[in-house]
């Protein structure tokens, strides 16, 4: 299934909506990179409330779309990994390194309004 | 309850299926909400695995009995090229794939028991267990 | 061949006989429920009872009974033992009296098989063959459901000391305190980290303090526990810092080769709590000297 992208003002919003096969994955990954292009967006929000697994090749995808998302100047916020995920994450031994993450999607959109405050690239 | 499921693993949409499995049975068997994460995190690796390295297998599912101790047994089974070197495969980021190189390393954190076997050109075998802890220690 | 006959017939007649007392004893239901209930009575074994309760109880164990002794089958006397002894543990029954009760009522059974066949010993001895391993089951069943009722509440006691060991305090909007006494062993790292990531949850908290002034030692596993609970918050999207950590602790950790600069890490609680307000955008303003409150501003 795939996962619907809503855009917001200066922001992408993608809220998974049922468990994510890695095609599913990979297909979220590529159509964000694309939009934020397309949108001129400065701010991703993927909201994974839904998720009960986040394993390593979840992790990776999210983590190398966040990299990708920077590259094309915006900045990405994972919001919403439940304890349980997280406490399995962290675990397992993965990290999302410096890719941000909030509790929920009010906060994601918080955390890149103060990030984006006085960026001024755009005059 | 079916007292072993098994999963056949040809494609990565059964990952899915197998993680859902695994969680639904661990779940009849009384494990704690975040226990069930930890188990259906390492069937997803397992079954990745198979998928990545070994095109196909199986993923079965049972209950294990030890004394009054209850728990679930998870084995990954494929006939693929199996691992050289075992050794080295279960040391955290080594990865032939271009991977993190977490997936064995971590489902052995992620369950209580693991074992797993492999032979070069034959393929590979990983058993897994949980036991539902008795919270009295 | 002529062997298996006999057998056959065996089994033929012990059937028959089954049925017999499945009969015989729902025939002398009302009889033989009261004479064990005046047993009970007398023994006091129905302390603390009620009527009502008496009679709809009496009733049922006394139908499950030969339901298992017509059918074989002890799921439903597995099921009512349960059920009885939650609400008797509840209730505070005693062991006695719940045993005691049964061991009554396998008197009066057994009584009744006695008066029916006194002139026929060998269908008696063959009665008590039918009768004896059902009346043993039931009470084997009954007895282990109730020591599983009482395990089950000492476990979930145990489990309510050791939350209340570990408190996680809220100490203000989207601000937690994690003052961690005592060893910590990995079943307790599993448990706070659970407990501490469920309530940034529910508490929405943004900023959580790790107190371990109270932790005697921290080897390499303690002190990755301590980097996995830190690594867990900040998935959910709170910021970890630790206090408390003593000039052995740190040389430890740096020995250990654990990352403190990764690691939020300020010297006390106090300070902690500063910087979390620090974080939180709150400014810590005293107000006249000496009067010793601390208002928090959000800036
Ligand atoms: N079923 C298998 N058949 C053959 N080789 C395997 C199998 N499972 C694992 N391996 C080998 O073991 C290595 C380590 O596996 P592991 O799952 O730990 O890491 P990974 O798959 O490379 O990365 P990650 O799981 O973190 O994405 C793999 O790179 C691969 O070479
Ligand atoms: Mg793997």
């Amino acid at each position: 299934m795939s996962v619907p992208i809503l855009k917001q003002g200066d922001y992408l919003i993608a809220s998974v909506q049922s468990e994510l096969s890695d095609a599913d994955l990979l297909k979220l990954r590529d159509d964000l990179v694309s939009r934020v292009g397309e949108f001129r967006s400065r701010g991703v929000i993927v909201d994974v409330t839904i998720l009960d697994v986040m394993d390593s090749f979840a992790t990776r995808t999210l983590r190398s779309m966040a990299h990708m998302i920077m590259l094309r100047g915006a900045k990405t916020v994972i919001v919403g990994i439940q304890p349980e995920v997280a406490f399995s994450m962290v675990q397992l031994g993965l990290k999302l390194e410096s890719v941000a993450t909030a509790l929920d999607l009010e906060e994601g959109l918080a955390l890149l309004d103060s990030q984006t405050k006085g960026d001024t690239r755009r005059g | 309850m079916a007292e072993e499921n098994c999963i056949p693993i040809n494609s990565e949409i059964d990952i899915v299926t197998a993680r859902q499995k695994g969680r639904a049975m661990a779940a009849q068997l009384g494990f704690s909400s975040t226990e069930l994460t930890l188990i259906a995190t390492a069937i997803s690796e397992i079954a990745r695995n198979i998928v990545e390295y070994a095109r196909e297998g199986e993923i079965s599912l049972s209950i294990a009995h030890e004394g009054d101790k209850q728990g679930i047994v998870v084995m990954g089974c494929d006939n693929g090229p199996g691992i050289p070197d075992i050794k080295l495969a279960m040391q955290d980021g080594y990865s032939t794939g271009k991977s993190l190189g977490l997936g064995l390393p971590g489902a052995k954190r992620l369950m209580d028991e693991f074992e797993i076997v492999s032979e070069v050109g034959r393929g590979t075998k990983v058993t897994m267990k949980k036991w539902v802890q008795n919270h009295a220690r | 061949m002529k062997k298996e006959k006999t057998n056959e017939q065996a089994n033929k007649s012990s059937a028959e006989l089954r049925q017999e007392l499945v009969d015989h004893f729902r025939e002398k239901r009302e009889l033989l429920r009261q004479q064990w209930v005046q047993h009970m009575t007398a023994k006091g074994l129905l302390a603390g009872l009620t009527r009502e309760d008496i009679e709809t109880e009496s009733i049922t164990i006394y139908d499950t009974c030969i339901v298992c002794l017509e059918t074989g089958e002890y799921d439903g006397a597995r099921t009512y033992a349960m059920r009885m002894a939650e609400r008797g543990v509840l209730r505070g029954m005693s062991t006695e009296q719940i045993i005691g009760g049964l061991l009554t009522l396998r008197d009066v059974y057994g009584r009744s098989l006695f008066e029916r066949y006194q002139h026929d010993m060998e269908r008696l001895s063959s009665a008590l063959d039918i009768y004896e391993p059902v009346a043993n089951k039931i009470l084997s069943i009954v007895a282990l459901a109730f020591v599983a009722e009482r395990e089950k509440i000492v476990r979930q006691q145990q489990e309510a000391i050791r939350e209340l060991s570990t408190p996680v305090l809220q100490v203000r909007d989207q601000m937690l305190i994690l003052p961690i006494i005592g060893v910590i062993d990995t079943h307790r790292a599993r448990q706070l980290t659970e407990q501490l990531l469920r309530t940034i949850r529910t508490s929405r908290a943004k900023v959580v303090v790790i107190d371990i002034t109270g932790v005697p030692g921290v080897d390499s596993k303690v002190a990755n526990h301590l980097v996995q609970t830190v690594d867990a918050s900040q998935l959910m999207g709170a910021t970890v810092i630790v206090t408390g950590i003593s000039p052995e602790i740190a040389q430890t950790l740096v020995t250990l080769g654990v990352d403190l600069t990764k690691m939020n890490t300020v010297g006390d609680l106090q300070g902690g709590i500063e910087e979390a307000d620090h974080l939180l955008g709150y400014r810590v303003v005293r107000e006249e000297p000496g009067n010793g409150f601390i208002h928090n501003k959000k800036v």
